[in-house]
Order: structure tokens, then sequence, then C-alpha cells
């Protein structure tokens, strides 16, 4: 089980939190204009690779803020946890 | 007879000789001592088959000394209690135990089953998946009831398991999994440097190897200096000493999990097992090493056992587990062996040494250059064949008579733990052992665990990796030198397996033979995780820990490539059975999760409300009447409610205060309709999308100032609906200036519904102007009710002019009570989920059953609420062609023509009533009796829906074979024109 550490909380256990996917995706800023294909690739196809991965985690039983945290998904090592608010 | 005739006269350091115990193996008493396990109490007692092996049912006795052991599989207990697949070695024993050998019939003296091994050659690796194949007509009449009266191990419980499990969980500095020579010093190095320190062991007692042979440390008896050095560890605050607890599971980012038996003299209310989850800064790994075996035929007889544990039950219990032994090996370990055994009492026959020139001890039987060729006897062992360890056929066998054979094979480190952090192994091809490489995690391995068997290294390898694992949690006070030993040995062991021919097991407790491997390797097997799971070697509860690496050579060289090349199966937790009732531990039962009740709960309770779970939350279903069964007083609070006034507890939905200068704005972005046009003091019905297109949530959003809105949601939904909005807000559109904050718990509310609630509103909040001009529909007040400061909303979800009262949390019960009191004259009628389920559906409104997380605005017939502003959230998606294309499920009515029919649950419609396979049109998603109607109603998501309005299908259960015709109609049932919202 993960250990996160969220800037504001410290070190805590992965069960406070909620994963939230690709840190990495982008809603199009205009919808209205967005191809179906467009479209359906921002919900739907979505990169899993193997090895460092920026994704988002929702401290949901702490402070309720969206951290961006990098994380190998071979190896579970955890780089960077910070807010992703800027 | 005597009573324990191989317990010695004296000796045996885990044993209280003042304190007898009798147990019960098999139907036969017997007696042993305090301290003593049920392995080394049937051994002193004479017992020597204990168990039927897996497949052949060949007769098995104990072959270890603790959780390596692959022979000895017990059950305790009977009928309703019995826990099974336990290892004698590790069951402790204790007054009037009962415990029963396995996988035989009637017993495992007299096995029925035995005659496999007779026909052994029919069950050779992967039988499963040969044998047993044809005629296929057999499998149900014979072979299946055969197979599952052989299969498996031991027998389930007939009954739940009432004892008491718990968990734990706790933080370290370092944990020290092994409480050996390595394991103590890494504990004390660490605790003296200031670090919080677990020490677990799987032992009753600190000492790990010392418990089982005599080593001196600091010129002292070394058991005694591991008992000081306990001490001076238990009387520190900062460490916590866990014996009888085994490390079984390294989890990521250092969590591990610890496994504790209750000892057999635990006060009542201990738990039976306790999983301690422990992350630790750092963990030392000195999990010791577990002992191989030779092979040769007939190695799994019983008599034939591990030297080490031979030599341990002698030293650890004062029990001889034959009184003639053979010591074979291929190490000095022999020699030590050999005389522990014969100081407590046991002759030895012969001392065989495989390696040519042997060992030097002139005081002992040697046989240089000798190896065990052949076990003889059968339910036990008799004597040995001993030949020439290169195998050479020249020589003629010489004949020993023996009652036991101690073997020893050499050690293979215990790198499970080191193996689940991920961290590498190494194969040392000069020592033949496996070792960790680099680690997976911040944990060090030290001791035998490491490859490092002479008690002066284990003992300098656990300190230094101790004082390191402080100071990495930064703990540096100086801990001083390490203690020290004369034992230099460098315990070594040249690779040696086998001789020979006939049944030579590698994995005793699946029965895996050396030949059922070689056959595996020449049936094209060549991955070594394929023949594990081919072959089943060591997928028993000892998980290969004797068996693993002769399984390894074997394969090897079978294959004819080096071991380094094969490589180990992969290293799984548990290290060691954990009982499913310790993981299910706060799981099950009252306590399993929060239950929340709401402010009104005392009164429910004390008018014996029936309850329902709705998430955590437990709600009145409804309220039992005299006289009246479940379903007439349902019906009747609705009727009550319909004809007069109702009240409902509706504090358990979702509360959402929304504040800020883009409030209208982010609002209009989360919902499908438009909430920026609502007049302060109003409210709206909002509906929410996922992203994806599909309804994810519905609730009431009311607007109580220019940038402040107060919004519900669904019960179930209230979490994700606040995830939702604060991952739109902190990463979407961090740019809004927009405050979302839960105020679910600030909040307590009832609903008044029915044509009198006008009145009865009137009554307690004399202020507000109840008149339908001046309080309309979806009109917000703030006001005094019953004395209580109040929000009013006017709103519907019943179907009848209703009024939603909120009250801050703590004026909850008093808002319910004084409602009540004031209700008395206008025959208010309390009501619960039940009859408000019935409404709904009588109403059409949608809940979660609909809104399924497939189902977009259009299924639902809510298609005209959605405005065109692809920005918000989900609307772009409803321009997708799935989503557009006919043929999709939509939400209709189904009136039941027969008025006397009820609708089981689980109904699918079918456009026949004939009950025959076809493809279904859809599915039931609610239905009730409608005490309004006079006639069971449903609601249904069916393929064109829509356009079936006025066609008659078919509700159906095809498995318990029900059928009723239906008309298709609008899924508004009860008053379209929502005129009785306005009396």
């Amino acid at each position: 089980m993960l250990l996160i550490p969220c800037p504001f909380c410290g070190d805590r256990d992965e069960t406070e939190f909620a994963y939230g996917g690709d840190a990495g995706i982008e809603r199009p800023a205009d919808p209205g204009t967005a191809t179906d294909e467009a479209w359906t690739d921002y919900l739907c196809f979505h990169d899993n690779p193997k090895g460092p991965h920026r994704e988002l985690w929702f401290h949901r039983d702490g402070c309720r803020r969206w951290l961006t945290v990098e994380r190998d998904t071979y190896t579970h090592e955890l780089r960077t946890a910070r807010l992703s608010r800027p | 007879m005597k009573r324990q005739p191989f317990r010695t006269a004296e000796g045996g350091h885990l044993i209280d000789r003042s304190e007898p115990l009798r147990f019960d193996f098999d139907g036969h008493r017997h007696e042993g001592y305090r301290g003593d396990s049920l392995a080394s109490g049937l051994l002193a007692a004479g017992v020597r088959i204990v168990a039927r092996s897996f497949k052949y049912h060949r007769p098995r006795g104990v072959w270890g000394f603790g959780p390596e052991e692959p022979n000895a599989m017990v059950a305790t207990g009977v009928r309703e209690e019995v826990r099974p697949n336990l290892k004698a070695t590790e069951v402790p024993l204790s007054d009037g135990l009962k415990a029963s050998g396995q996988n035989a019939w009637p017993s495992v003296s007299w096995d029925l089953g035995s005659a496999f091994g007779l026909a052994g050659d029919i069950l050779p690796a992967g039988f499963y998946y040969k044998t047993f194949m044809w005629p296929a007509r057999w499998w149900h009449g014979l072979y299946e009831p055969v197979l599952r009266r052989m299969a498996g191990f031991g027998p389930a419980p007939a009954a739940p398991d009432d004892a008491f499990y718990a968990k734990r969980r706790i933080y370290a500095d370092v944990l020290v999994a092994g409480g050996g020579p390595a394991g103590v010093a890494a504990a004390l190095a660490a605790a003296r440097a200031g670090a919080r320190v677990v020490l677990a062991d799987e032992n009753i007692r600190f000492g790990g190897d010392l418990l089982r042979a005599p080593g001196e440390i600091e010129e002292g008896d070394g058991l005694a200096w591991i008992d000081t050095a306990i001490g001076e560890l238990a009387a520190m605050p900062h460490v916590r000493l866990l014996p009888r607890a085994t490390v079984t599971g390294y989890y990521d980012h250092n969590l591990l999990l610890v496994a504790e038996r209750a000892g057999e003299e635990a006060p009542p209310g201990t738990p039976q097992t306790r999983l301690w989850f422990v992350r630790a800064r750092e963990v030392a790994i000195a999990a010791g090493a577990h002992e191989r075996p030779l092979l040769f035929a007939g190695n799994d007889r019983p008599g034939v056992m591990s030297a080490s544990a031979a030599g341990g039950y002698a030293h650890a219990y004062g029990v001889l587990a034959g009184r003639r032994a053979v010591v074979a090996g291929n190490n000095d370990s022999i020699y030590a062996v050999a005389r522990l055994l014969r100081s407590a009492g046991a002759s030895i026959a012969a001392v065989a040494d495989t390696r040519p020139g042997g060992g030097e001890a002139p005081d002992l039987p040697c046989r240089a250059d000798r190896a065990v060729e052949r076990a003889l006897g059968s339910r036990r062992v008799r004597g040995v064949l001993l030949r020439r360890a290169d195998g050479r056929t020249s020589d003629r066998s010489e004949r020993v008579a023996c009652d036991l054979v101690a073997v020893a094979g050499g050690w293979s480190p215990a790198v499970h733990l080191h193996a689940q952090a991920r961290g590498s192994l190494r194969y040392d091809e000069e020592r033949g052992l496996i070792l960790p490489d680099r680690p997976g995690g911040a944990n060090r391995s030290a001791g035998a665990a490491a490859g490092r068997f002479d008690l002066d290294g284990c003992l300098a390898e656990g300190w230094a990796a101790g004082t390191a694992a402080a100071a990495s949690s930064g703990h540096e006070r100086a801990a001083g030198p390490p203690p020290r030993s004369p034992d230099r040995s460098a315990g070594e062991a040249p690779v040696f397996w086998q001789i020979g021919a006939g049944k030579r097991f590698v994995d005793l407790q699946y029965d895996v033979t050396a030949a059922d491997v070689e056959l595996a390797a020449r049936e094209g097997y060549r991955s070594v995780e394929h023949v594990k799971r081919y072959t089943a070697l060591g997928m028993g509860t000892d998980q290969g820990k004797t068996s693993g690496m002769a399984g390894l050579v074997l394969l090897s060289e079978a294959l004819g490539r080096p071991v380094a090349r094969t490589g180990t199966t992969t290293f799984r937790p548990p290290y060691t059975p954990v009982p499913m009732a310790a993981m299910a531990a706060g799981l099950l039962g009252e306590g399993r999760d929060a239950l929340r009740r709401t402010a009104a709960d005392d009164w429910h309770e004390a008018r014996g409300a029936v309850f329902t779970a709705a998430g955590h939350w437990r709600r009145p279903g409804y309220y039992p009447r005299e006289g009246m069964n479940e379903d007439e007083a349902i019906e009747a609070e609705v009727r009550e409610t319909r004809a007069g006034v109702g009240i409902v507890d509706v504090g358990t939905l979702g509360k959402v205060d929304i504040q800020g200068t883009d409030a209208a704005a982010f609002l209009d972005l989360i919902y499908a309709n438009r909430i920026s046009s609502l007049r302060i003091g109003r409210g709206r019905y909002g509906l929410m999308l996922r992203e994806d297109g599909r309804v994810f949530d519905d609730g009431v959003v009311m607007r109580l100032g220019e940038n402040h809105f107060y919004l519900t949601t669904t019960t179930a939904q209230h979490h994700a609906v606040l995830q939702h909005m604060e991952f739109l807000l902190q990463t979407v559109w961090p740019e809004l200036e927009v405050y979302a904050t839960d105020v679910s718990e600030h909040w307590f509310a009832a609903a008044l519904a029915g044509p009198g609630s006008r009145l009865l509103l009137g009554d307690v909040a004399p202020e507000l102007e109840v008149s339908d001009e001046a309080f309309p529909m979806m009109a917000v007040r703030a006001a005094a009710v019953a004395d209580l400061p109040a929000l009013v909303f006017r709103m519907s979800y019943s179907g009848e002019l209703s009024y939603e009262i909120a009250v801050p949390a703590d004026y909850g019960l008093a808002l319910w009570t004084r409602l009540l009191t004031a209700g008395r004259e206008h025959g208010l009628t309390p009501y619960g989920i039940e009859a408000m389920g019935v409404m709904r559906i009588e109403k059409g409104h949608v809940t979660h059953a609909e809104a399924d997380g497939r189902t977009t605005p259009d299924d639902l017939g809510l298609g005209r609420m959605v405005r065109a502003d692809a920005r918000s959230i989900g609307v772009r998606s409803l321009d997708l062609p799935a989503l557009r294309q006919k043929g999709r499920q939509q939400l209709v009515g189904l009136s039941v023509i027969d008025p006397e029919t009820r609708i089981p649950p689980g109904c699918q419609v079918a456009e026949s009533g004939d009950l025959q396979p076809a493809p279904p049109l859809g599915h039931v998603t609610a239905f009730c009796y409608s005490p309004t109607l006079g006639r069971a109603l449903a609601l249904a998501l069916i393929e064109n829906g829509r356009a079936r309005t006025g066609q008659t299908v078919h509700i159906a259960s095809p498995v318990i074979g029900f059928s009723a015709a239906a008309e298709v109609v609008s899924p508004v049932f009860y008053d379209p024109e929502g005129k009785r919202l306005h009396v």
C-alpha cells in the first residue's frame, strides 16, 4: 500500500486518497468545436505506461486537495507529490 | 506403557515438566507438557504417522521444526470448530486439545486412499490434465465424487468461526523480522541508537536457531544472552516485542503484515490472531534459513526428518524422534546434531557425510563419502542403505538399522521478504545458495537470511543492519560494539541433491517426485513458473520452503542449463498461511463500517421503525402497525400521505454550500441545465452528468444570494459529487472563484407531504406566508419553524404539495418531535423510504436504479432539460453517435394488466410471455404495488421504450417461471399534470 507524501498533511496512507488517473489529460478548451475523435480521445484513450506516470490523487480524508503525483507504475516508487492547483 | 516413551529424563528448555497436558490425536489420548508443540508432543508419545500425503496417501511423519513443515498437516477441534491445514510444528499443545491428521480416511494409521500409492503410475505430474478425461460420462458418477473426496487438505468447519480476531496499525522506525541471534542483535543495536523498534518472531520464545542447538555468545550460553537482550529491549518504552508473530507480507512502501497468534495462556478477550499492519521506515530481515532435504528413495518415510529439527526436538523439548539414529548430510552440522542426539540418549548408528573427506569426529561412527540411497520400511523407517556418494554402483550398499534418519542438505536462506519487496536475487553457484541481492525497499537482510550461517557472523551482520537501519531513520546514537561468538564455522555445504532411483520426493506436501520434475522438462516445460503449476511443486501450504531449491536444481539439470538462468518462482505474500478470519477481522458484522444515524434516529428507534441500509446510513424503511403486515403498513403510509399529510426524514441527503463570485457560472458548468438564471429565493431541479454524458446525480439547487447557493445531492453520490466538484475547481477551472463546502453534517431536513401540509406548516410557522401565491412552488424561505431557525423549500418528491424543512442538525430531533406533536391534530403520518419509494414510482422520478451509470438524460426522458452549451460537463458527449443512435433503452412505465398480480424482484422485460430463451427488451428497474392505482407498477428501461407506448410487453423472471402482461405507459403514472402540487 502506497505512502503518499501530501504537501499539506505529510506521509499518508493510500487509503485516505482517491485515485484520479492521468494528470496529463487536458480538457478541450472549447468542447463544442472538438471533433468526435478528439473528444473520444480525451474521454477514453489514455496512456497506461509501465514506468514513470504523472497522476492525480485526491486527499479525500485529509486536506481535500488534488495532488499531482509522479509514480512509477512498475516499482510504485513515488518521486514527487505537489498541489495540482498552481 | 510409559505415557511419554520418547521423552528424555531431563532437558528441554521450552517445556515445563511440572505441568502435564492431556491431548487427543485421531481418537487416542496422549500426554505432553506445557510448552510442547503438537509435533513434539506426538513425537514424545511415539506417534510417528501424523498425516497422509496429498496424492499417494503415503504415511508421513514430522519433518521439520517450524513453518517449513511440509508433512505434519493436522486439523484441530471437531466439526463446527475445526481448524484445518495447521502444521503440527506450529500448534502449541494445550490441555484437552483435540487434533487429527489430514488426508486420511478413516485415520492416518489405516487409510483407504493409500491404494493410490500402489497405483502411483496413473498419477504423474499434471495427472489432472491427463487422466480422468474419458469416458466423459464417468465424470459425474465416478471421477468427480472420488476426486472430491481426495482433493484439498483438511475439512472445512461446519459453522462460522466465532473466535475473536483483530487488526492493528502501527508505525516503526525499524521493524526486525526474525528474533534469532541476528534479529535480536539488530533490534538491540537499533533500539540503543534510539529508534522505535518492532521485533517480531514466529516462535513463543526468542532465540531462533539457538532454540534448536546450543551456542556461545559473549563467553556464555547463547540463549541466556538472548534472554538478557530481550529483557533490555522489553524495558525500553520505544520497543515493541512480538513473539508468536510471523512477518508474512512485505508490501509497497514498507508496509508489512505481521500475524500474531494468541499464546496458550492469553487472557480471555485476546484475539486468536491479531494482524499488525506495520509501516516501517526501515526493515531488518533476519528471517533465518530452512534446512534442505536430500533426495533418496523413501525420503518421505516417517522417521526421516530434518537434522536440525531432530536435534531441536531433543534440545528444546527433551524429545527423541528416534532411539537409533542415522545422521546423513553434506555439511559439518551433522556432527553437532549427532552429538546432541547422543547426549539426549539416542544411539548413533552412523554419521554419513557425502563429502569425500568427511569430517573430523573420532567419537562418532563416521562414514565419509557415503549417502543414504534408500530408506527402508513402509509405515516407518526401519533402516537405510548407505552407498558411495558419487552414486557408483560397483560398490555394495551397506544396510544400517535405525528408526530415525536425520538429513542435513544444507540451508536455503529465507529470502521471501526480501523478494516480496521486489529485491533482486542472485544465485551463488559455488555455495549453491539463492541470496538477496539489491533490496527493493528500505530493507537489509542479515544473518542466515543473507547466507551467513556462523553465529559470530550472524551477530555481526545483525548488529550492523540494526545500526544502519536506525541511522537511516534518523537515530545515530552509538550502540557500542557487536556481541561476539567463537562460532565462526562457515557452515558451507556443497550442492548435493539426490542419489539412486525410486520415489524421491522433492515436495513432500504435494507428492512431487524428482521424476515428476524431469517429466515436466521432457514434456517441454521450460519456465520454472509453468513447472510449478504443472507439477504443483511448491504450491502447498509450506510454499516450497523445503522443496523449492531442490526442484529448481533438478529442473535446471534436466534442461541442461545453469540454475541462475532458470530463476525462481515469484515470492508472494503471505510467507505463512494467515487465517481468512483474521483477514476478515473488522470487516464483518456490527462495526465493520461507520453507521450513520440522522438527528431524528432516536425517535425512529423509539417508534419501532424497521430500518433499511442506505450507504452508511440507516433510514426508517417503514413503521410497523398493530394488526398489519409489512406491505399493509407501507400502503397505509402512502394512502394517509396522499390523502392527508405525511412526514419523512430526509436528513441523509448530501448538502453542499457553494459561494464565490463565480458560483453561478460554475453551477452552469457542472449541471446540464441552466442554474445562473435562478432568482434569489428560488430553487430548481438540477441534473448532473458525467463527462461521458451519462447521468451522474440529481438534486435541487437553491439560490440564497447573488453568489450563494445551497444544493442537495442524492444520499449515495454525496461524496462522489464533492470529489467531482473539487476536481473541476482545482484542476480544470482553477481560475474560478468558488468554494464548495460540505454542509451535510450541519443540516437536518424533514419533508412534509400531502394536501394537508400547508395547514400544518402554517400552524408551526406562524410568521410564514404559506399561501400558494406568497410561497410558490420551488421557492425558498428562511423562517422560524416550531420556534427553530429553518430554511423551508417548497418542492415535491412524492407528487403531493410538499415542503422540505431544514434546520441546523442539533435542532433536528427537536424539529421532528415538535412537528409530530403539532401534527397530531392534522393526522400527521410518519413514513419511511419504502412508502417514499412507492410514491416516487407512481410519479416516475428517477433514482440510481434508473440513472445506473449507463443512461443519458434522453434515455430517462429528461433530454429537454439539457441546454445546448457544450462547455458544461458531459453535454458534448451527448452528441457522440453512440449516444444518439436509435434502439437505446429508454425509461417507461409498465402497468400490470391483472390487478391481482405482484411483481417479484429481478425481472426482465420480454416481447413474449412464453419464458423461452430470447434476448430481453430490457429490465425492470423498480416495482411496487400502488395502493393509489390499485395495481402493480414498474419502471423499466427497454429498447425504444417510448415508441412502444400502448403496446403490451411481458414482465418475466424465467428463473422462477414468472411472467405477467403489462402495458407500456408514461413513467408518470400518477397526476401527470401536476395538479396535486398546487392544491
